[in-house]
Order: C-alpha cells, then structure tokens, then sequence
C-alpha cells in the first residue's frame, strides 16, 4: 500500500495535494484497492459550490457504490474528465493521473483537520 | 458478535490471498485477484469455487419420489436415476420458499441441494409438508458433512479429467455421476451457475482442501483462477441466472421472476398448484425483466423505476453490475406487467437522478457456443 508524503488524508480515504489555495483530490491507494474494478465515476460540474464534507460525486467498482466527500470547502475548478471516460485508471494510477477534481478552497484552515501520510497509514492498519 | 462459519476450504481461501466478507453468516472470499479478472477467466479458461456454503438435504425411502413431487414445482417423477433438476419449493400461496436442484441417485434416493442462507428455512418447511402428508420416506440434513466445489468455464471438463478415471464427456448436461476423484469418492455433476460448461463436485467435507488445491495446482497451466462470491454474482447475472433474496424471495412466485419453465403445472397436484397455474394464465404482479441503459449510470438492487413521463413508480432493480464481458450495465428489473414488452423505454433514479432505460432481450451474455448467427 502506497501513501505519499506529499498529501494529506481524510478518514473517507480521500487525499488532497494542497498548492496554496487550489486544492486537488483524489482517492487513495487503500480506497481503490478495497473499492476492487472501478467501472464508474461520477463528478459534479465546475463551477459548483462544495462544503467540506459534502458528497460532490462517486466511484463505482464492479460490486459497490462509494461516495466521494470533499475535504475542503470551496468553488470546483476542474474536474478530470479523463478518469470519467476511463475508470479503471482510478485503480492503475490514483495519486497522480486519476485526479478527480481542483478546488478553490474558501477557507484553508479546514485543512488542519487532515492526516498526514503517517496518521492515514496508521488509521488505515487500525480498521483492517 | 456471532461466529461467523467457515468451509473446510478456509485456510485455503487465506493462502490464496482471498479477501474476506460475511456472506451469510459465512466467512468466504469476495475475491483473490479481483472479480473481473476471475469473470474473464471463468468465460475464457476456467474457474473454481468454493461453495461449500450450500445445504444439501437427503431424501430416501419408498415415497421419496412422491414426496418431492408434491414439495416441489418441476416434475421429479420424468427423472431418470442420474439426473439433476432444477426447481422451486413454494408455499400454497405459490411464495418461493427457495430454488433448489433435485439430484435421483437411485429409484429412491435423492439429494436436494438449497441455498445457504435458506438451509433451516426449507427444512423445517420439508418437515411440515413431510409430516402433513404422511409420506414414508426419510429427510435428512447433510449440510455439514458435504463440500462444494465448481469448476466451471471453457476448459473446466479438461482440467478435471485429469483427476478422474470417470469419463466426463460421457456425463451430459443436468446429469450426473458417482466416482472417484483424486483418490476421494465424489458426485460430479454437468451443472453450474455461471452459464459456462463444467462440473459441480460433491466431496466429503474433510477432504475438500485435497481436491480444491489439485485443482487450483492442475489447472493453472490451463488459466483457471480461484473465483470468488463478486464474480460469481456477477457471472450468473450476465446469464439471467436467479438468485434468491434479489429475483426470488418469500413474497416471489417463480411464474413473477421468470421460471414458469420449471414450474409443470400439468402435474396432477402439488404445493402451490392453484396459485401458480394462475400466475401462468398472467395473474402475476410483476414480470422480470432485463435492463439496458441508454445513457450513463450503473442500476442497483432497490433503484427505483418509473413511467417514461417520470409520474408512476412502475418497478424495481433487483440486481445490476457493469457486465464484464459486454462492458455494459446490465439490470434486472421487477416491473409491471404493462411496461415489461423489450423496447419499453423506462426511467430509472439514481441519487435523485431520473436515466433513460430500455427493456432489452435476456440473456444478456451467450457462450460463443451458443450464439445464432442473426
């Protein structure tokens, strides 16, 4: 399992890279191992308005539907239109290419809240 | 917490690296290397199973014959010794109690294989019919003393010969023989729930980890993969196969999810009769139906279906997946009789969402074999 030292962790194993304001997010190594042959995704629009927390699309695997929820609050500014043509590349690659959106955060403090690769690697060990 | 239960196959499963669920109340694989590699093995190669998880009941003694053909809604007095059959077991009311497959292994002896999580249901519900009737013959449940194995899938039948003297080719489809195999006494039987050709095999609890791992051992050369419960659910579904608590549950006549086939309303009597010759002259609630999708989403058990002009809920998803081999989603559907015509265009809620679906041809999936040239 792979948990890079460049992002942070939320406990619904999204990762956010954080570049000042501009977030970016995916799902993690764990997420798409345990998810097994993502088949789907769905994602919202530009331009829409996330609360962090809050479901903004999902992954679907062969056998389960899994919810996405943003790690931030703030505007979606790209959504990687790549991943929704071809899924599987959540499973090949989903640190790097298999993004899944950009966002302008509103408000950067909520990232405090995130774990760290060693927190999430830990947190990850503990509910197995 | 309860303890979950284990197959004779569990360290087996460990090895293997299978990855763990609760199906049940047992502890079994959802999947070794992921369930669309095992899909695609199993339709190209082969695959093997552990379903060891299924009730096997015994049936013996003078009225067996006529005990199972009043229980049960095929006609099991047409079957030759060696023959397996599948059927339902119903209530009065035509209610699916369970389906089952019916195995004659003499005049008078018969196993009764039923689903796991239904094995105490359907027995007492055998014991109730058994003691209403009188019927002089013997009901045991053998669910702990026998394992399950399927090998199923294009080479399956090559892959087991060479672990028989038992000449496979000469055992057809639905039929069955008793022999050897790697030194231990088995039923190999021509049946399956993937849709492919292959073998379902009967072994002594005991000695299923023998079998299962010179399985796994003579097969890889053939590119058999260990498949686990996703792949399997996900097999059947392509081929419309039912499985229970999703097409058939105790509030579902066979005639409703499509099995009339199986249910011989020309018998002189049986359980549920008079409902079900009813439910065949189209006083049915619902038909099951095949979905496609005419625009992005992928159905799942309990979406919901509604009129084209989105005002009526007109049905139900009972199962549904991206099918492995088409690349397609795929659903089954309970709708009303009215909307359940092929070409019916519906509507379908995903996440508050309404998208377009079709009523489309079932089976989704044909075996190379099997296609017609259109």
């Amino acid at each position: 399992m792979n948990f890079p030292e460049n992002l942070k962790y939320t406990k619904d194993h999204e990762w956010a890279k954080i570049d000042g304001t501009q977030i970016t997010v995916g799902i993690t190594d764990h997420a798409q191992s345990a998810l097994g042959d993502v088949v789907f995704v769905e994602l919202p629009k530009v331009g829409r308005d996330l609360k962090a927390g809050e479901t903004f699309g999902v992954v679907e695997s062969i056998k389960a539907v899994s919810d996405l929820y943003s790690p931030v609050s703030g505007k979606v500014l790209a959504v990687n239109d790549a991943v929704v043509g071809e899924p599987s590349s959540v499973n090949r690659d989903p640190h790097t290419s298999a993004w899944l959106i950009k966002i302008e955060t509103s408000d950067a403090s909520a990232l405090s809240g995130l774990m760290d690769s060693t927190a999430y690697s830990a947190f990850v060990s503990s509910i197995k | 917490m309860t303890q979950l239960k284990r197959t004779a196959l569990f360290e087996e499963h460990v090895k293997l690296g299978g990855r763990l669920i609760d199906f049940g109340g047992w502890e079994l694989p959802v999947q070794y290397s992921g369930v669309m590699d095992e899909h695609l093995a199993c339709r190209t190669a082969a695959g093997l199973f552990d379903v060891s998880h299924m009730g096997e009941i015994l049936v013996s003694g003078g009225d067996a014959e006529r005990f199972l053909y009043h229980l049960v809604s095929n006609d099991v007095s047409k079957m030759e010794i060696g023959q397996a059959q599948y059927s339902i077991l119903c209530r009065h009311n035509g209610s699916s109690v369970d389906d089952l497959i019916v195995y004659r292994r003499t005049e008078n002896d018969y196993l009764v294989v039923v689903n796991a999580s239904n094995t105490d249901k359907d027995f007492e519900w055998m014991k109730k019919i058994h003691e209403e009737g009188r019927f002089a013959c013997r009901l045991e449940n053998v669910s702990s003393e026998w394992s399950q194995i399927a090998i199923q899938g294009p080479r399956a039948t090559e892959i087991l010969q060479s672990l028989t003297r038992a000449k496979l080719s000469e055992v057809k489809t639905f039929r069955f023989i008793e022999d050897w195999i790697n030194g231990v006494p088995a039923i190999l039987s021509r049946t399956g729930y993937t849709g492919e050709d292959g073998f379902e095999i009967y072994v002594p609890w005991n000695e299923a980890p023998k079998v299962w791992s010179t399985l796994v051992e003579k097969g890889a050369e053939f590119g058999l993969k260990p498949c686990g419960l996703g792949a399997r659910d996900t097999l059947r579904l392509e081929v419309k196969y039912p499985l229970y608590g999703h097409e058939l549950d105790d509030e579902t006549n066979p005639v409703e999810a499509g099995l009339g086939w199986a249910v011989k309303t020309d018998k002189t009597e049986f359980v549920g009769k008079e409902a079900l010759a009813a439910a065949k002259t189209g006083d049915v609630r619902k038909k099951l139906v095949g979905i496609g999708f005419l625009a992005p989403g992928i159905p799942r058990q309990g979406y919901k279906i509604f009129s084209p002009d989105g005002l009526k809920e007109v049905g139900v998803i009972t199962s549904g997946t991206q099918s492995p081999c088409l690349k397609k989603s795929i659903g089954l559907a309970f709708v009303d009789p009215a909307h359940s015509v092929v070409g019916t265009k519906l509507l379908i809620e995903i996440r508050g969402n309404r998208v377009p679906i079709e009523v489309i041809p079932t089976p989704f999936y044909k075996r190379p074999d099997e296609r017609r040239e259109e």
